[in-house]
């Protein structure tokens, strides 16, 4: 049975292509002048270049984490490329017309349109190809409402107070080894500020796309919901198929203001290296969001590429009866290993956190979740529930759990639930009795399996996750 | 009776779980329309047939030749036998958290429909279906919204296999001890929803412990199976003997038929 099952998950990687894009990349090698030169490619203001250096220096004297539970050799940053871009992207294409058609053709082929006849009406996309951001869609449309939603390098141009005020103002600069690295190279990623009062009328969302060889990918991406406003951003990503691990070290941040609603969402699909763990992306990446009075920042991940995470998005509950969400099915098989969770810092009175985390481990895979839920002594009232559930395909794959909980308040309360399964032959059976092929029995299994974490995505995302996992969701429930 | 064609011939019949054998040169013949029933002493082989027909890894077919509708069913993966007509309504139904009963419904029939190369049915088509057959199974609507057995009671597991077999349509039922469980009115409800399928084009084998499901379920031949072998076939007053006597005496009788010969 096992057979199988591996066969049912040994999907192809459908985004392992590469585009035959000219561009220009800098040598590898990381050092004070990298970080100047990347400042100047995007022609940013003096005090950004200050902050990035400060924060390399500060992260040569960081040590790399090893706590986490996955293993790979050790990192050579020297001999990593910190920028790419296409050639074309430099003369910066004002509109659709002027960009290079093999550009939007990688994105076509991955599913993204970015042609806006074409896409899928609610959604605005902000697509980052390397280190730089292609296009930005229905950008007018958004502006209309009040909503800026553009790359962060066109951000420090326009609303460089804004980025200033808020950037590393949720994750500190040298909050982590990997949260430095990012400050001080970071490249693209998007800005989203959504104005008081305002429901942003489209879906946002970025898609990653690593393309050359050899670079690193530092993404930096700052959502600032206003009092009152609510946002729902989506996050996809894909690599070509290569030999050679590369690096995606980004860093999130959230900061949901008074009554405001930020849902992020996430589906993780770099490429994970073959079968014996030959290539890969390394996926180390800081999320946090900082939730003021009676705001609501809910993550939900689908984790199901990269061959080594190391990824807690997290929530800072300041605010009194504000909410903080964590929902995430993490997949990994083959070798691949995968450190996740999150943090829910309860600062405020009557703070509450849920986390549902779905991990599911097949081939030699190993899979951990690793959660801390933090009562401060000011979180009066404050409640936490996680249910952390693991499934195990096959007896070669490894699932842990590592639930960390600190309560400094005595009327807090945490409940903490965990299961660990296996698809059971007696439910293949079951399955193949009624005429379901073994492909469609493993998917539907593993599918049933992470419903509570799929029913919480945006519906177009549902579907690609569904689709990830080897899963047709269509028509079958009416 | 000769001249209609047999749906279900199984011929010397032996298999084995865990290298142990268990059917012990099985012979049974069913013709279309007819329920069979299977009783037995606990450890006879009744479920181990239900698994072998079905073909359920880890149950290894020795020897012996089995045919549905005239095809080689032991060559057949699991689920084309299934597909082929081919239901085995479970003792002990499996959960399967988090797929809604509907979503595995309409799943199964559509793949057994593609198989047949016929078209797909639409989702409202197979609601209204799906609908009716709760009723007839006594189950509230709702349940096709839940897990499939999903922290069901043991009677609303059996009702729900029956449900599956009445949205199906099978052209074999393996009914694997139905009854086991069950108290009088759920068992009423589970034969009286077999009783509505029987049909000049369904046959059902019946395995069953006791005689009781039978009072229910007419049966048109009674086999009593001990030691992975078929010792008696009768009609279904053969159900009452065993239900006087027990199981013991027919395990002396090849040797009294060796006296008398």
């Amino acid at each position: 049975m096992t057979e199988q099952i591996d066969k049912a998950l040994a999907r192809e990687y459908e985004a392992g292509f590469v585009s035959d894009v000219e561009s220009e990349t800098f040598e590898p090698g990381l050092d004070e002048n990298v970080i100047r030169r990347i400042s100047e490619m995007k022609g940013e203001p003096e005090w950004m270049l200050e902050w990035r250096l400060s924060a390399f220096r500060e992260w040569l004297e960081m040590e790399e984490p090893e706590w986490a539970l996955v293993d790979y050799p050790k990192i050579d940053f020297q001999s990593i490329s910190y920028y790419s871009a296409p050639k074309s992207m430099k003369d910066k294409p004002k509109s659709l017309d002027e960009v290079d058609p093999e550009l939007l053709r990688t994105y076509e082929k991955l599913g993204i349109p970015l042609i806006e006849q074409q896409m899928l009406a609610g959604i605005a996309v902000d697509a980052v190809f390397d280190s730089v951001s292609v296009v930005t869609t229905f950008r007018e449309k958004l502006e209309e409402a009040g909503v800026i939603f553009c790359p962060i390098s066109e951000a420090l141009h326009k609303y460089p107070d804004l980025v200033k005020k808020y950037i590393g103002s949720v994750v500190p600069k040298k909050d982590n080894y990997y949260a430095a690295l990012n400050c001080a190279v970071f490249t693209d990623g998007s800005f989203v500020y959504i104005p008081k009062g305002t429901r942003c009328p489209m879906e946002l969302s970025t898609y990653f796309r690593i393309n050359e060889q050899n670079t690193g990918q530092f993404e930096r991406t700052l959502i600032i919901a206003d009092e009152g406003s609510h946002v729902s951003y989506l996050e996809g990503c894909t690599a070509p198929q290569r030999d050679e691990n590369q690096l995606h070290a980004a860093v999130v941040e959230l900061v949901a203001m008074d009554n405001a609603e930020i849902k992020y969402s996430t589906v993780q699909n770099w490429y994970p290296g073959d079968e014996n763990g030959k290539g890969g992306i390394y996926n180390f990446v800081t999320k946090r969001g900082i939730c003021h009075t009676n705001a609501k920042i809910s993550w939900t991940q689908v984790e199901t590429g990269s061959s080594v995470t190391w990824k807690y998005p997290s929530c800072i509950l300041k605010g009194d009866n504000s909410v903080g969400e964590f929902y995430s099915v993490a997949l990994t098989r083959g070798r691949q290993q995968a450190d996740t969770g999150t943090k829910m810092i309860h600062i405020g009175k009557n703070t509450k956190s849920t986390i549902i985390s779905k991990g599911i481990s097949a081939g030699r895979s190993n899979n951990s979740y690793r959660g801390l839920v933090r009562m401060n002594p000011g979180a009066e009232g404050a409640r936490n529930f996680t249910q952390c559930d693991s499934l195990l395909i096959g007896d070669q794959c490894g699932a842990h759990t590592f639930p960390y909980v600190e309560s400094r308040n005595p009327s807090a309360i945490i409940e903490h639930e965990a299961t660990t399964s296996k698809v059971s032959d007696e439910q293949m059976f079951l399955c193949r009795q009624r005429g379901l092929d073994p492909e469609k029995a493993v998917s539907m299994i593993v599918n049933g399996f992470c419903k509570e974490v799929f029913k919480e995505l945006p519906m177009e995302f549902a579907v690609e996750a569904g689709k990830l996992l080897e899963i047709s969701l269509e028509g079958s429930v009416g | 009776m000769s001249n209609t064609k047999s749906l279900l011939t199984i011929k010397d019949l032996h298999a084995s779980v865990e290298e142990k054998q268990i059917i012990k040169g099985l012979d049974l013949d069913i013709k279309p329309g007819e329920v069979h029933a299977i009783m037995g002493p606990n450890g006879a082989g009744k479920s181990t047939l239900g698994y072998v027909l079905s073909g359920r890894d880890g149950y290894t077919v020795d020897s012996g030749s089995v045919t549905l509708d005239g095809e080689d069913l032991l060559e057949m993966e699991t689920e084309d036998r299934a597909r082929a007509g081919l239901f085995l309504a479970f003792q002990y139904p499996v959960e399967i958290p988090g797929v809604s009963n509907l979503e595995f419904l309409k799943a199964s029939v559509d793949a057994q429909r593609q198989a047949r190369g016929e078209d797909a049915i639409t989702s409202a088509d197979f609601l209204k279906e799906a609908k009716a057959a709760c009723k007839q199974v006594n189950l509230p609507v709702a349940f096709l919204k839940r897990g499939v057995n999903e922290g069901f009671s043991g009677g609303e597991k059996k009702r729900n296999e029956l449900m599956q077999m009445l949205l199906l349509k099978p052209k074999l039922c393996i009914l694997d001890e139905t009854d086991s469980g069950l108290d009088i009115d759920a068992l009423q409800v589970v034969a009286e929803g077999v009783n509505s399928q029987r049909s000049a084009d369904r046959s059902f084998i019946v395995v069953t412990h006791y005689q009781r499901l039978l009072d229910y379920i007419k049966p048109d031949f009674v086999h009593v199976l001990s030691d992975g072998k078929i010792v008696k076939s009768g009609d279904a007053s053969l159900a009452l003997e065993l239900e006087a006597q027990g199981y013991a005496w027919l395990q002396k009788e090849p040797a009294e038929d060796e006296l008398e010969g």
